[in-house]
């Protein structure tokens, strides 16, 4: 590596030529009007995001894995089997829009997590002196959490494209897909964030993240259509925010019979319920 | 409640009436900082006091910084300088008391005050996945730098601080004092009128510990920024800071120039030598009033020149490293070290 010798030299930099341009930071910034600060935190937080998966992209990989398994083997064993009625179309392609939903899903529940780390390292303390708004913060770091989670549908459509399911690829259709994705995982990073303003320590959150996926992945549409459910299973469905997402996959992807406008309104709903949920418990962050 | 005077024991000109003349009765309607006023301080806190249930980390603090100075709060682990900090960013709410930020009210205008504020917590807050330019930028967002701009200042920023070279590498390459110099990049980045900087040297070496320093000042220099620090290294203070203020359970015990405080512990000592038998201490219940009066006279050199350390030890009483910190300060105080490594 040609770095590691050069960090001493950085070290010592001489602080007298330091000051030679400086103008600009004797300059303060011009506040955006006030409209205008909600896009541009979200933006700043997505290309954060961004930035660190160009850096490290192992979590990508290493996340595809468990898709993978659900659609390879889950999804070819219970196609076989025919076992449950998907109204005409093979199991895998039932069960790929669910697994997209879940895995988006998977990411999002421990991105509060990131939040406590964030908040023990001084980077959530450091942001919280800015002029930003709490729900700004929040919103952006939701949406951030959306991108990630996008990147990461990208490619469970690709694996389940190459097993076969037979999907749109309709432009428009794929762009309602990504609204989906990131709405809904926007609503479930602020589940996972308010209940870190509730719990405040990574363990715990860790531990109630565990407790609660399966549960949300299982009451929901994803796995075996509403229909077969018992009634108390889809009374939970019916307020599962990832049944109105899967639901909202299925009909963009796949074409079959959804709800398209009352799926993207409550997940809209959640989204903003979620962020001033998350938003009045990050005082106890920042604390 | 600690009143102003008890705040400055050596009760000598430079830090007494006149320029610290009290602005708060002619304060109009709040939230409006009065135009016509002379300039305001940079930091005014007025009974100021916080409590974490039962503990009252910070109790009843008045202290002025004025524009363009190096101020230290200086103080053991668990004094309450943390929170009297956390609490002028707008981090935590001000229950009781007053505090402004040229002129801005912080619980009334908290995005006003962000605004003129640079602010690098006690942790090593910049982001390890990031590389250092990328650090910087995302600062330069949040503060609303136009985009257009916004290479050239970020550029400017790293320049500042001696991390031009190394901008384009992940922050987790960079060496401690590395790191303390990016967060300065990514405070100095919104062109901040107040620099608030929470143990700034913590764990880092002493050729670090200079360099961040010399990096400070030097940015001081160019923009006549002020400069609020906390610090538990006296040494530090002694050096680099204009005036201090001796902070110990949460009250400030003394407050002034290093030369007033060790001029002041020096005719103190004296005055108890000479006329009255050893009474070394003052009692630890009224630490500063006493010793006002003696402070009239320094014209003789004393025999030992007193350090900040003895001042502190004076004022703040015995048995300091019992109560410095409880163990969450420590731990927190240690991980940091560590960090820095």
């Amino acid at each position: 590596m040609s770095e590691a010798p050069a960090a001493p030299q950085t070290e010592s930099a001489e602080p007298a030529t330091a000051t030679d341009r400086l103008d600009l930071l004797l300059v303060p910034p011009r506040a955006r009007p006030g409209w205008q600060v909600l896009p541009a935190r979200v933006v700043a937080m997505c290309v954060v995001e961004l930035q660190k998966l160009r850096h490290d992209r192992t979590e990508l990989y290493t996340r595809a894995v468990q898709p993978a398994l659900w659609l390879l083997i889950f999804g070819e064993t219970f196609t076989h089997i025919k076992a449950i009625p998907t109204g005409g179309i093979p199991y895998i392609d039932f069960l790929a829009p669910g697994i997209i939903a879940q895995s988006a899903m998977f990411i999002a529940i421990f991105y509060g997590i990131m939040i406590i780390w964030e908040r023990d390292a001084g980077i959530l303390t450091k942001l919280l002196v800015t002029p930003t708004p709490r729900s700004a913060l929040i919103a952006g770091k939701s949406f951030a959490a959306g991108v990630k989670a996008l990147i990461q549908a990208v490619v469970v459509i690709v694996i389940a494209a190459l097993l076969g399911v037979a999907m749109t690829w309709n432009p428009l259709r794929l762009l309602a897909v990504a609204v989906a994705v990131v709405l809904g995982s926007a609503f479930f990073s602020c589940l996972s964030m308010t209940i870190a303003g509730i719990v405040l320590t990574r363990d715990r959150l860790m531990g109630i993240g565990q407790a609660i996926t399966m549960p949300l992945f299982f009451a929901s549409n994803a796995l075996y259509p509403v229909a077969v459910m018992p009634g108390w299973l889809q009374a939970v469905s019916k307020v599962n925010p990832l049944s109105y997402q899967v639901d909202a996959l299925r009909g963009l992807l796949l074409g079959t019979h959804a709800h398209l406008a009352l799926d993207f309104t409550v997940l809209t709903l959640a989204a903003a319920a979620g962020i001033a949920a998350a938003a009045s418990l990050l005082g106890r962050l920042a604390r | 409640m600690t009143t102003d005077d008890e705040g400055r024991p050596g009760g000598t000109p430079a830090s007494g009436g006149p320029d610290r003349a009290p602005r708060t009765p002619a304060a109009p309607a709040p939230g409006t900082p009065a135009p016509s006023a002379p300039p305001p301080d940079a930091v005014t806190c007025r009974g100021l006091r916080y409590a974490f249930g039962e503990t009252r980390a910070v109790d009843g603090v008045d202290l002025a910084v004025r524009p363009g100075e190096v101020f230290g709060l200086l103080g053991p682990n668990g004094a309450g300088k943390t929170t009297a900090i956390r609490c002028i960013t707008t981090l935590l709410p001000v229950p009781e008391g007053m505090v402004r930020v040229f002129g801005h009210d912080a619980s009334r205008e908290r995005m006003a005050v962000r605004r003129l504020l640079g602010y690098v917590p006690q942790q090593l807050s910049a982001d390890a996945g990031l590389t250092g330019r990328e650090n910087v930028a995302l600062f330069a967002r949040v503060f609303d730098v136009a985009r257009r701009e916004r290479a050239a200042r970020v550029g400017q920023a790293l320049e500042a601080v001696g991390l031009a070279d190394a901008a384009g590498r992940l922050a987790k390459t960079y060496s401690g004092g590395m790191i303390r110099r990016l967060e300065l990049a990514q405070a100095l980045v919104s062109a901040p009128r107040l620099l608030m900087l929470d143990e700034p040297t913590i764990g880092l070496d002493p050729i670090a510990r200079t360099s961040v320093w010399e990096h400070i000042n030097a940015v001081r220099a160019a923009t006549g920024m002020t400069v609020l620090v906390t610090t538990h290294y006296m040494d530090e203070a002694d050096q680099y800071c204009d005036r201090v203020a001796l902070m110990h359970h949460g009250r400030i015990r003394a407050l002034g120039t290093p030369d007033e405080l060790r001029a002041a512990l020096s005719a103190r000592r004296r005055a108890a030598r000479n006329p009255a038998p050893p009474t070394t201490a003052p009692s630890p219940g009224a630490p500063a009033t006493s010793p006002a009066p003696s402070s009239s006279a320094p014209s003789r050199p004393p025999e030992t020149a007193p350090t900040l350390e003895d001042v502190f030890r004076d004022v703040a009483g015995s048995g300091l490293d019992e109560q410095s910190g409880d163990f969450r300060d420590v731990r927190s105080t240690r991980r940091t070290a560590n960090r820095v490594g």
